[in-house]
């Protein structure tokens, strides 16, 4: 196995174009199980823990984070829980301390699990993944088209994740996974909430609840619709508990190891209901 | 935590009389372990960092299938991969291809046929594991697949596939006492069920295995019992047990699952193949093919009482599935029987257990071994009965439970301490933990940061439960330890040395045997040297017995040194040996005054006793009626468990989980606690989360990823007390540990959970869809 080990963001591209046959690996903490068990043998490894662009952040004017691939999940949670709370949340949830400092959301991306902890915060904030190519430069991709299938992404060979652009919150934010236990555990369903009271929107994420994290847009564009965004008044129970089956109604679940179908399409109108009413509650008491 | 000792009882033993420069570290004194600060600081050597410059590595081809005939192997293409030195497979195994803790049913490799998936096929020897592997991924298997019998509860049909060809029953334990048809008013029954627990040790399975000049095999190996592994390995590399010698490597963790051989008869063969040593080491995934695990349980219980909660009858069906070999199910089977009704007294009883083969993993040893299950069946069904005639959980049981001088359901006359109803009066008194806070932290609710709840849906819910379990080997089994004692003078200072074969896995026996000889020798400087099998047998490091029985063999091999040195003493010094003895290194006369140095009285010489020591027999049980004294000892404890319990989404966090449990002495009070400790938390693991996951014979989650264990997150803080009354037929009186706090931990639990959510919850472990009931 041949291992490249790429100082710039140019020559990772280059080594990219060259090698469509490597597997790019950052924080390693999918990667590393992978090969550990066997389960890939790649013919080489494209470490990218050495491109200083990657593991940068930075605020475009309009308030977009440009976060590098490589920020791993431990200084989300340090330096962009105001700017990216659900993001943050759902970092926190993410292994154990360990893993926090070594896994990096771009890393979350290329692995493209349906229960990647990182997807639905993205899915619900609308971000993009900014891609690029030696041969074709840079183009960006809207999250929610981002999964194509079970662990598999819209990445051509010779492209690199390069960012992913996440709007800062313009109103509160929620994340809820959950898991048969109380810390360092996969999702059994997971969901996230984005209100964005400047546009009057309701933004969702699904995981580990289909083939691909994906967002309930029918379930986004009733609450909207239904809230009463001017006057602010406590979330009608019906309403939350409507939102919530509307989520669940969105998913496709399945029956594994680590939970059945039916539960978990229950807790994601569980979590549903719930995240809408404590992000409500957050916006009534902002205003 | 607290730790309270409210009762003192004398040793059973005089102590060395009072000086004023006593040896430390004696028993009851909190001893600091040898392997403490090298385990938490990562230096600890285990087994699976055993090195030698020579080596090769061996690793092993497994069956994928759970049932299938093998109609060839061809090895050829293995062969030829560049640093292969061997490639081995049953015709290669020289004595009987056979091993097995109790009948010698497993085949070292499989021959003709496979019966689980994860069967041992072939082996080789590389150098280099990746290159080991690779070839082993050449190695071609013909299989016939046959038809699996997955399902225990069919294993007895007639039409159900054999599994051996003298038929699938390993067991069937029955067991009558009293009135064969009972009758009483009031009535209670329940199904329940135990998933697949397994040991989870951290360590996992490895061994370095290395040809000797006379034609033998030296094995470092970690394992609980060097002896019975010597007889197993003698018997498949058909040698002789001088040619066999084992010692024991780095042992992290056990927990029955290093009770049947696992890397031991592999390894020698290919070091003896090769002519090189050669290292065996698991990861992960095939240490979950690697051991047996705790067997599931498919449980019957009917419990008649009168109007006032009082017991009447039991009535007991329970299933075992012992999987593909019989390794120790029908002793299980035998504990799961004779102990299957807790520790409550029963006019009338009726037990049928039994154990069978499927084409499942092998089911076998693990802590609390036939009664952890039992006991989620009888707890559940005491909190039915205290509902039933409505009375509080505590008090179903204080007023149901056996006391000194009782026959349990065997018929055993209990002849020690039997405090069940001190134990549950003793934990339901500990403080209970605060509400939930208004604004709680969310690492304190259920989900914890999942951030699945602020406090919506969450209910609290407390639970209790008593159980009792066997200390040491029983049914007649003729259990000892060996030890040996030397004591000499060694750079002007008497040093004691003490040599067992006794496996310390963690628990801390190594402690435990220096503190014996400081006490009765009266030294401070004490080595136990490393276990092997230089020296007699010292019994299996299982059943809560080596403190017991091997503390036993230390004591009696030290008393037997002391005497000698004792009497030359007497003449040295000119006084009777009557008043003499041993302490702060020095002979001392009866008032503590100091007579002579140790060391000046032995001198030049080394004094050496080897003891073997036994504790009483037990006896085998009627074959009709399961009565007889089939055991040795009884430890019991109680636990009380908080839980919130996010009705809604079925999530639970286990707020406290405290023990009152007797040990009869604690030899080392803070090893005690870290074994109820772990032993609480082993017990909640397979409440909720703990579950190799069968299906169709073939385990679906073999990794940490999805066989979850306990964190720090779900493992509530824990009060316990710990009571002492001595056993007057045990050394120091003591009781065994490790075992009751796995037991009792996981049915209060169970319990809390259930009075948190109000559905009865049948099987372990809960999970979040059973909770909700979805």
């Amino acid at each position: 196995m041949d291992f490249l080990q790429p100082s710039s963001w140019d020559d990772a591209l280059a080594a990219r174009a060259e090698r469509h046959d490597a597997l790019p690996i950052a924080g390693g903490t999918d990667v590393m199980v992978e090969l550990n068990f066997d389960r890939r043998r790649p013919a080489a490894l494209l470490d990218l823990t050495r491109v200083p662009e990657l593991s940068e952040w930075s605020v475009a004017p309009d308030g977009t984070v440009r976060l590098g691939a490589g920020v791993s999940y431990g200084r989300v949670i340090a330096e962009l829980g105001d700017r990216l709370p659900g993001l943050a949340m759902a970092a926190r949830t993410v292994g154990s301390p360990q893993i926090r400092v070594r896994g990096t959301v771009g890393g979350n991306l290329g692995s493209a699990s349906p229960a990647g902890d990182a997807h639905p915060p993205l899915l619900a904030a609308r971000a993009e993944v900014e891609v690029a190519s030696a041969a074709r430069g840079t183009r960006r991709v809207p999250v929610a088209e981002f999964f194509t299938g079970v662990k598999r992404n819209a990445l051509a060979p010779d492209e690199l994740i390069a960012a992913v652009h996440v709007p800062t919150a313009a109103g509160p934010q929620q994340f809820c996974k959950v898991g048969t236990r109380n810390a360092m555990v996969i999702s059994v369903s997971a969901f996230a909430l984005a209100l964005h009271p400047d546009r009057r929107a309701v933004g969702t994420g699904i995981g580990s609840a289909a083939p691909t994290p994906r967002r309930a847009p029918d379930a986004e564009e009733f609450l909207a619709g239904e809230l009463d965004w001017d006057r602010r008044p406590a979330l009608p129970e019906g309403l939350a508990r409507a939102f919530g089956e509307r989520v669940a109604a969105a998913a496709s679940p399945i029956d594994d190891v680590r939970g059945t179908a039916a539960y978990r399409r229950h807790s994601l109108a569980v979590l549903a209901r719930r995240a809408a009413t404590w992000a409500w509650d957050d916006l009534r008491r902002a205003a | 935590m607290t730790t309270t000792e409210p009762t003192t009882t004398e040793p059973t033993t005089t102590e060395p009389t009072r000086t004023g420069a006593r040896t430390g570290g004696r028993i009851g004194e909190d001893a600091q372990r040898p392997d403490g600060t090298l385990k938490v600081t990562g230096e600890f050597a285990y087994s699976s960092d055993l090195w030698h410059d020579d080596m090769v590595w061996g690793v092993t081809l497994r069956s994928p299938h759970p049932s299938a005939r093998i109609r060839r192997v061809d090895v050829s293409e293995a062969l030829t991969v560049p640093g292969v030195s061997a490639v081995l497979t049953a015709d290669d195994v020289p004595g009987e291809n056979a091993y097995g803790l109790e009948h010698a049913d497993q085949p070292v490799l499989a021959g003709e046929f496979v019966r689980y998936e994860g069967e041992p096929v072939a082996l080789v020897a590389a150098d280099h594991p990746e290159t080991a592997r690779r070839a082993a991924a050449r190695i071609r298997v013909d299989y016939e697949v046959l038809p699996a019998l997955t399902d225990p509860r069919r294993a007895l049909d007639d039409d159900a596939p054999q599994v051996h060809p003298g038929g699938n029953l390993v067991r069937h334990l029955r067991l009558r006492r009293g009135d064969p048809a009972p009758t009483a008013p009031v009535v209670v029954s329940l199904d329940f069920e135990v998933g697949m627990q397994d040991q989870a040790f951290l360590g996992p399975e490895s061994g370095l295995a290395v040809p000797a000049e006379d034609g033998g095999v030296d094995l470092y190996v970690a394992t609980q019992w060097l002896h019975v592994d010597q007889r197993q390995i003698c018997l498949a590399l058909g040698m002789p047990p001088d040619k066999v010698r084992l010692t024991l490597a780095g042992v992290g963790g056990a927990f029955g699952g290093r009770e049947d051989l696992s890397v031991h008869v592999h390894a020698c063969l290919l070091a003896l193949r090769t002519g090189r040593p050669v290292k065996m080491s698991y990861g992960r995934e095939e240490s979950f093919y690697g051991h047996v695990h705790r067997h599931p349980a498919w449980m019957t219980y009917e419990f008649g009482a009168e109007p006032d909660g009082t017991l009447v009858y039991g009535k007991v069906h329970t299933l075992l599935d012992g999987g593909a070999y019989a390794s120790s199910t029908a002793a299980v089977v035998g504990n799961a029987g004779t102990l299957g009704l807790g520790p409550y007294r029963f006019p009338s009883v009726s037990v049928d257990a039994y154990g069978v083969f499927t084409n499942n993993p092998p089911c076998g040893a693990m802590r609390g071994f036939g009664c952890v299950q039992a006991a989620y069946a009888h707890e559940a069904l005491m909190d039915e009965l205290a509902a039933a005639v409505g009375v509080d959980p505590v008090e179903i049981r204080r007023r149901n439970g056996v006391q000194e001088g009782d026959r349990n359901i065997t018929g055993q006359v209990i002849d020690s301490a039997a405090p069940v109803a001190e134990l549950l009066e003793r934990v339901a008194a500990l403080p209970l933990p605060p509400p939930p806070a208004e604004r709680p932290d969310l690492r304190d609710l259920p989900g914890a940061v999942g951030n699945t709840t602020h406090g919506e849906g969450v209910r609290r819910g407390v639970g209790y439960s008593v159980t009792y379990k066997n200390v040491g080997f029983s049914e007649g089994f003729d259990d000892y330890s060996t030890a040996r004692v030397r004591l000499q003078v060694t750079g002007g200072e008497a040093v004691a040395t003490v040599h067992t074969a006794a496996a310390e896995v963690g628990q801390g026996l190594v402690t435990v045997q220096q503190q014996i000889a400081r006490t009765e020798l009266g030294v401070q400087q004490v080595v136990v040297v490393p276990a092997d099998t230089t020296v007699g047998s010292a019994g299996s490091t299982s059943a809560s017995r080596q403190t017991h029985v091997t503390g036993g063999a230390v004591k009696a091999a030290c008393e037997a040194v002391r005497t000698a040195v004792l009497q030359r003493a007497a003449v040295a010094v000119g006084r009777p040996v009557a008043g003499l003895a041993l302490d702060g290194d020095k002979v001392v006369g009866p008032g503590g005054e100091v007579l002579a140095g140790l060391a000046d009285v032995l001198g030049e010489d080394a004094v050496e006793e080897t003891v073997e020591w036994r504790h009483r027999p037990t006896h085998a049980i009627d074959p009709e009626t399961g009565q007889g004294d089939a055991h040795v000892q009884f430890a019991f404890s109680a636990h009380r468990a908080v839980v919130d319990v996010d009705t809604e989404l079925g999530l639970v966090k286990v707020v406290a989980l405290d023990t009152a449990q007797d040990v009869g002495k604690a030899i080392n009070p803070d090893a005690v606690v870290g074994q109820i400790h772990g032993g609480s938390a082993q017990g909640m693991g397979l409440a909720l989360m703990e579950e190799v996951v069968v299906t169709d014979g073939h385990v679906r989650n073999p990794s940490f990823t999805d066989y979850l264990l306990p964190t720090i997150l779900d493992v509530p803080p824990m009060q316990v007390e710990v009571l002492e009354y001595a056993d007057p037929h045990a050394p120091y009186g003591v009781r065994g540990v490790g075992e009751p706090p796995t037991i009792s931990s996981g049915p209060a639990v169970a319990a809390a959970v259930r009075a948190a959510c109000g559905r009865p919850l049948r099987r372990v472990p809960i999970r979040p869809e059973h909770v909700t009931g979805i």
